[in-house]
């Protein structure tokens, strides 16, 4: 069992780091999409019933954590959906995600809008409980 | 910021020595003692790793507003010499690409505005898309959007989105060249589709205020400024196209870093030479996230204008100026005594062309370019000059807004929301603003001090203050 919560944040001056944890790699990566999306919108007021798909080819682990995000984000906005769930299956290089969202409406949102998924202090390392997935988003 | 380690260079500038057999170019922070103390060692890390990069024209500086990033520090100024290998970096620009202030004067006094204000603020809620989700009236089919992404600012106007007069104020004149939408992916166009004339969310801006304080007086008449008048500043960038474009260059830049045998002390400088075809790719799709910004803009003033009118009918507009402050802009500087053409990077910082610069429209050749560092929504936001190339010697940059002074949870945990919208209300500033999470987010205490920084900017000789707003209506995202 993993101690710390799946999602989580640390703190950066402008924007917000966004931590994701999980027994398995996927999970840390859909736990750290929970955590960005949780920015926007909070996830239990999303019933998630509208999927959305995001598949790449990425060997590096941390530039995939960036890419998967990036993904997700663009995802959303052309959906228009606050997305809530999350799973993610990789073989090898090759990436294939779905999340279910719903609709943007008044009222939903936290008043904070992700751009993107950055660089800065991106780290996706597997210690004894787990693995963890990190980075700065920019708000 | 631990200090420890810099050595003052003079009242309002320091610098990190070489320590033995480091190589990389100098680094000047600007900045009083007090204002370097409330930054992050980040800045100076990040800064640092700036100057490592290939092709460094002279000094990487931060601005007095500086504060941690992510690749650049936040105020962060740094020019490339394609020439000698100098680089194009999407972390030096930042994702909201083209992100900046227009500011609008009126022929309004605080006195004819104060018993409307209630009504204003409303109808400016009501107009300006402003939020996460929210879109635009306006749909762009992707062949659309390839004419504004190529003309800017000016497609807005022939759009009927304001005037040509507009356009003599806004940098480039409301169009940047080298934009190539090609380079702008069908992904960026699709986000884009629905968000051309939105505010956005975060510390993005509508905000009404009124011209308190004059401190150059012949800067402010050639401003059109006065004292008790009402001004309007907007202050958003490109929306999703912009960010897109970001997020699709950040990791192929990074990737090119690699290819091509570049040293970056850090991953997240993902860069690329300026050369390379991922550099002039990249510089093709940013220009086009420059020139949607800037349409964004034009096409914000306009609403302004008719939400205006609705409530003061006599209301006139004018455009005092737009300027970004997240860019790479070609320019041609003085280096080592002669005038180099350089890539220069403003992430987070203002350029500030002094007097008689031939890119300024007539009204401004004596003043020099306004310079907009817009304040937190509770305490106010100045104007200022650029200063002449020799008192200015950061690439004519200068200062771009108040900096964060404490994150956004640290922030959550100090204000909340609908107390905060209260008290300033009982200082006579009205919020609108769908999310009072965000409010609390953006409380003028998270940031530094404006007057330091612009105090601070003054003295450094990087622009000199002409006139200070006090907010009375601020519409946010």
């Amino acid at each position: 069992m993993l101690a710390a919560r799946p999602d989580a944040y640390f703190d950066h001056d402008a924007d917000i780091g966004i931590i994701g944890r999980g027994e398995t790699l996927e999970q840390a990566f859909e736990a750290a999409a929970r955590a960005m999306f949780g920015i926007m919108a909070d996830p239990a007021e999303i019933r998630g019933e509208t999927p959305v798909r995001v598949s790449f080819e990425e060997q590096d682990l941390e530039l995939a954590l960036v890419t998967w995000l990036n993904g997700l984000l663009a995802a959303a906005r052309e959906a228009g959906l606050a997305l809530g769930r999350f799973s993610l299956r990789h073989e090898g290089a090759s990436w294939t995600g779905e999340a279910w969202g719903s609709p943007w409406v008044p009222g939903r949102d936290r008043g904070t809008e992700v751009k993107g998924a950055t660089l800065t202090m991106l780290s996706v390392k597997q210690s004894g409980q787990g693995w963890e997935a990190r980075c700065v988003v920019d708000v | 910021m631990d200090l420890g380690a810099l050595k003052q260079v003079e009242e309002f500038s320091w610098t990190l020595p070489l320590t033995a057999g480091e190589e990389r170019a100098p680094v000047l922070l600007y900045g009083t003692r007090e204002l370097l103390e409330t930054m992050d060692n980040k800045v100076l890390e990040q800064i640092t790793n700036v100057a490592r990069l290939p092709g460094l024209v002279g000094t990487a500086m931060t601005m007095p507003d500086a504060h941690w990033g992510y690749g650049f520090p936040i105020g962060g100024v740094a020019a490339f010499d394609a020439e000698a290998g100098g680089i194009i970096s999407a972390g030096g620009v930042g994702f909201d690409i083209s992100c900046g202030i227009r500011c609008l004067r009126t022929n309004l006094d605080l006195d004819a505005v104060t018993p409307k204000l209630e009504r204003l603020a409303d109808n400016l809620y009501r107009t300006i898309p402003a939020g996460v989700g929210e879109e635009g009236h306006l749909k762009l089919s992707p062949s659309e959007l390839d004419v504004v992404l190529k003309n800017g600012a000016r497609w807005a106007v022939k759009q009927g989105f304001g005037t040509n007069e507009d356009l003599e104020y806004v940098e480039e004149h409301g169009c940047v060249p080298g934009s190539d939408p090609a380079c702008v992916s069908d992904l960026a166009k699709k986000r884009q589709r629905g968000e051309m004339g939105t505010l956005g969310s975060g510390n993005h801006y509508l905000e009404v205020q009124v011209v308190e304080r004059i401190f150059d007086e012949a800067a402010a008449r050639d401003y059109g400024l006065r004292l008790g008048q009402i001004v309007v500043s907007i202050h958003c960038g490109s929306r999703g196209l912009g960010h897109q474009v970001g997020t699709d260059y950040l990791v192929t830049l990074a990737k090119a870093a690699i290819r091509l045998g570049i040293r970056i002390p850090d991953r997240e400088l993902a860069c690329a030479p300026i050369k390379s075809s991922e550099g002039q790719q990249y510089i093709g799709a940013m220009n086009a996230a420059i020139n949607c910004a800037l349409a964004n803009r034009q096409i914000l003033a306009h609403l302004t204008r008719d939400a205006f009118s609705w409530v003061i009918p006599e209301a006139q507009l004018e455009t005092l100026f737009d300027v970004s402050h997240n860019t790479c802009k070609v320019e041609e500087h003085p280096v080592n005594g002669r005038r180099k053409t350089v890539y220069v990077h403003r992430k987070g910082a203002t350029r500030a062309f002094g007097p008689n610069h031939p890119s300024l429209p007539p009204r401004y050749r004596d003043a020099g370019q306004p310079v907009i560092i817009g304040g937190s929504m509770g305490t106010g936001s100045y104007i200022l000059a650029g200063n002449p190339e020799s008192e200015n010697h950061a690439f004519a940059s200068a200062s771009h807004g108040a900096g964060r002074a404490m994150s956004r949870s640290q922030a959550l945990k100090k204000w909340r929301g609908r107390e905060l919208i209260d008290e300033l209300k009982r200082q006579g500033i009205l919020i609108r603003t769908r999310s009072l999470r965000g409010a609390a987010e953006e409380a003028p205490g998270a940031y530094k001090d404006v007057d330091r920084v612009a105090e601070a900017t003054e003295k450094a000789g990087l622009a000199r203050r002409v006139a200070f707003l006090r907010p009375k209506a601020c519409i946010k995202g």
